[in-house]
């Protein structure tokens, strides 16, 4: 079995079977993850850049704790400036990377469609690890995998996006890849965080968290940046907090058995308190070691692709 | 030098001509319109089939880029890409650097395209800097030779300043030409809608063009002033001149080729070569604009030819910069998407290519009858071809339309005592 494209850009395009595919290869890395040495000769000889354009700590993090783990050749090239501003073009930058002979590019960058670009420019595998609001398919695939571990198969389940979705990518990751497994999605914030026709792609919309949390198996809270305060979108985070924080005693009256995921890093008192984080409700620090084994497992399946 | 152009389908819509005749012309000048001339020894002779000669198209609304922006395009070379689409004439914007918003800019550019077969209008900038803030000389720049004036790229900033600007250009009769959006809503890089959800990129909502239309023509209204919108794209916005016209106000508009040919749909693979301002829209929009186009609703096509760099637009989609080089395709796929689909007769294209850009910046239309000016574009509107970019005269190669095939293209124009056929002079 091997997976139908080169490239790991979103899941928009990506078909069940490599979805399942990957997340069946993450349970055989979890397993190594658990094992006194957790380090496996797979991707010798391979070298891969992360190429980080924006701020990441945990998602870059974890990408190079997978890749040392499968005993690649790691660079980490983090630029927090634009490529424009330093005066050399992004075309310019990945070219010169590509020159040294690189097998893979784990991408982040605050564009929307900046993987698309870089497989046009380049013949390395590409993995998107985030680009602007557009998609951040990894932990959308971290997410389904820690859904399943603890609920079993996705399909026919019911999950709901928490919070400001309009400048989310792992909402829309998550719509796509969870609509591709059969669950039903939907979204729930205030109307100026929920982008509009998003009910064309199929997404139910709830006004009131109270009934975001009634009827859903899962809920994927999303972090509230703060500067979405100046932005317009709410007037602050305590009235966010009051009326779409989840908290013990939404989940209690609403659905004591629901299951909240949460990307991290949280803004404890905002959109989660810190009873429901470190909860029994919560998956989130499986979320962070599932991550790991998500990501050997696409490095891992895209490495070993035949030519 | 003496010209007789044979067997050719005359066609001015001003005059209700529409015939097989021989022209002579002689210095430029139209000396006899006949069947079958027998030519004199010292005549140039061109024989054509199944080619129409109309009056000269007209493109007002192209960005030349000079001065400051002579990498991208220059005055030379986009006029030599509007010989090539078929365009006699062109009316330039003044989003360049110096702007133009002196007599002094205005006079240069002129003097720049002196000697060229195409004729070159400049733009005044409305405000000094294109910044809104105070009025630029409009009197001494209208003296040196603009036909309208316009801070395109952006709408004049406050109704405050349309307002005066409306009122200041009465006098003169040249109309203010408005990019209309408004800047707190708009900022993003397509339009907003289900595509720009699905790539993530930040959407720009149809209201923001909408809104600034309904300021413009409310302050036409109340001014009584003479306004063109430019490159209109929404339903809305067609409505909305819609309206406007039939209350009699002085509003005309215009479109591009690419508003009525390609949808947001295109934008899924990222291709910077279809990232515009206006963005591409929906189906239902390009519908409407269509119906605008045959109801009279828009007066005219005009490219919006804006040349950028490969390096310039070779970049990450939000980052690269809005706009698409217009001048050689917009006949073909005006002829093909409205012409040839039964949408609009020969006539209506001549009066948006020919009669209505030339109505609306008081520029004299070069009628074809003995005595006058021989200002023509000559039009085969079933020749198939294909787009082929390396062959562009364009200094800057940046359109999607690239190895499309089209059917209908302007084969060539008689203009400043110069015959260009087949993309030579002859």
């Amino acid at each position: 079995m091997s997976l139908s494209s080169k490239h790991l850009l979103g899941l928009r395009n990506t078909p069940r079977e490599d979805i399942e595919l990957i997340i069946d290869t993450a349970k055989t890395f979890r397993e190594v993850l658990e094992r006194p040495i957790k380090k496996v000769p797979t991707l010798t000889g391979k070298t891969i850049v992360n190429l980080f354009f924006e701020n990441s700590t945990r998602t870059r993090i974890s990408f190079e704790l997978a890749q040392k783990r499968l005993s690649a050749d790691t660079i980490n090239f983090s630029i927090s400036t634009s490529s424009t501003k330093k005066g050399e073009t992004f075309k310019d930058t990945v070219k010169n990377i590509e020159a040294m002979k690189i097998d893979m590019i784990v991408v982040r960058h605050q564009s929307a469609g900046v993987p698309d670009f870089l497989t046009r420019i380049s013949n390395a595998n590409i993995i998107n690890a985030g680009d602007g609001r557009h998609e951040h398919p990894t932990q959308a695939l971290l997410d389904f995998f820690s859904i399943e571990e603890k609920l079993g198969k996705l399909s026919g389940k019911n999950v709901c996006i928490v919070g400001d979705v309009s400048h989310s990518r792992v909402a829309l990751s998550n719509i796509f890849g969870l609509q591709t497994l059969g669950a039903n999605v939907s979204v729930c914030g205030p109307a100026t965080m929920i982008p509009r026709n998003i009910e064309k792609l199929g997404v139910k919309i709830y006004q009131k968290v109270e009934d975001a949390i009634r009827e859903n198996d899962v809920l994927n809270v999303l972090r509230i940046q703060l500067e979405r305060e100046a932005g317009g979108a709410i007037p602050n985070v305590n009235e966010y907090h009051k009326y779409f924080g989840i908290t013990r005693e939404r989940l209690e009256k609403y659905n004591p058995e629901i299951v909240i995921l949460h990307p991290g890093p949280i803004n404890r008192g905002v959109e989660i308190t810190s009873e429901v984080a470190d909860g029994p409700y919560q998956l989130i620090l499986e979320q962070v070691t599932n991550g790991v084994a998500i990501r050997m497992a696409i490095l891992y399946l895209l490495g070993t692709l035949p030519n | 030098m003496k010209y007789l152009l044979k067997n050719l389908q005359i066609i001015d819509p001003t005059l209700h001509i529409n015939q097989i005749s021989d022209i002579l012309i002689e210095n430029g000048i139209i000396k006899k319109i006949a069947e079958n001339i027998i030519p004199t020894e010292d005549v140039k002779v061109i024989e054509f089939d199944k080619t129409i000669c109309t009056l000269g198209f007209f493109d007002m609304h192209v960005h030349l880029r000079e001065p400051g922006y002579e990498q991208a395009e220059t005055i030379k070379t986009g006029s030599d890409a509007a010989a090539e689409g078929g365009f006699t004439a062109i009316a330039c914007m003044p989003n360049t650097n110096p702007t133009i918003d002196t007599s002094e800019v205005v006079e240069s550019i002129i003097k720049k395209s002196e000697n060229h077969i195409v004729n070159v209008f400049p733009i005044g900038a409305v405000t000094k800097g294109r910044k809104g803030e105070s009025l630029s000389p409009i009197y001494e720049m209208h003296e040196s030779g603009a036909v309208a004036f316009s801070d395109d790229g952006v709408a004049v900033k406050t109704a405050n300043m349309v307002k005066i600007a409306l009122e200041y250009l009465k006098p003169i009769g040249a109309p203010l030409i408005e990019h209309c959006e408004d800047e707190s809503l708009a900022g993003g890089s397509i339009n907003e809608g289900t595509i720009s959800t699905e790539l993530g990129l930040p959407p720009i909502p149809s209201v923001a063009e909408e809104l600034t239309i309904a300021r413009d023509i409310l302050l036409a209204e109340y001014t009584q002033g003479k306004l063109h919108i430019a490159h209109i794209s929404t339903k809305n916005s067609v409505d909305l001149v819609r309206k406007a016209k039939a209350k009699g106000l002085n509003v005309t508009a215009e479109v591009t080729p690419h508003h009525f040919s390609l949808t947001e749909n295109s934008l899924r693979s990222y291709d910077t070569n279809y990232k515009m301002n206006p963005p591409l829209r929906t189906d239902e929009d390009v519908e409407a604009i269509i119906e605008g186009l045959v109801d009279g609703t828009i007066d005219v096509i005009a490219s919006d030819h804006a040349p950028h760099t490969q390096e310039d637009k070779e970049v990450e989609f939000v980052q690269a910069p809005n706009g698409i080089i217009g001048l050689e395709t917009e006949v073909g796929l005006a002829l093909s998407e409205l012409y040839n689909k039964k949408k609009l007769s020969i006539e209506q294209i001549i009066q948006k290519f020919a009669i209505n850009p030339r109505q609306i910046l008081n520029i004299e239309i070069p009628q074809i009858k003995v005595g006058n000016k021989a200002e023509f574009t000559f039009l085969i509107p079933d020749k198939v071809w294909a787009v082929n970019l390396v062959q562009s005269k364009s200094k800057s190669k940046n359109s999607p339309f690239d190895k499309k095939l089209l059917t209908g293209k302007a084969i060539g124009i008689f203009n400043n005592s110069k015959l260009y056929i087949n993309g030579e002079y002859v």
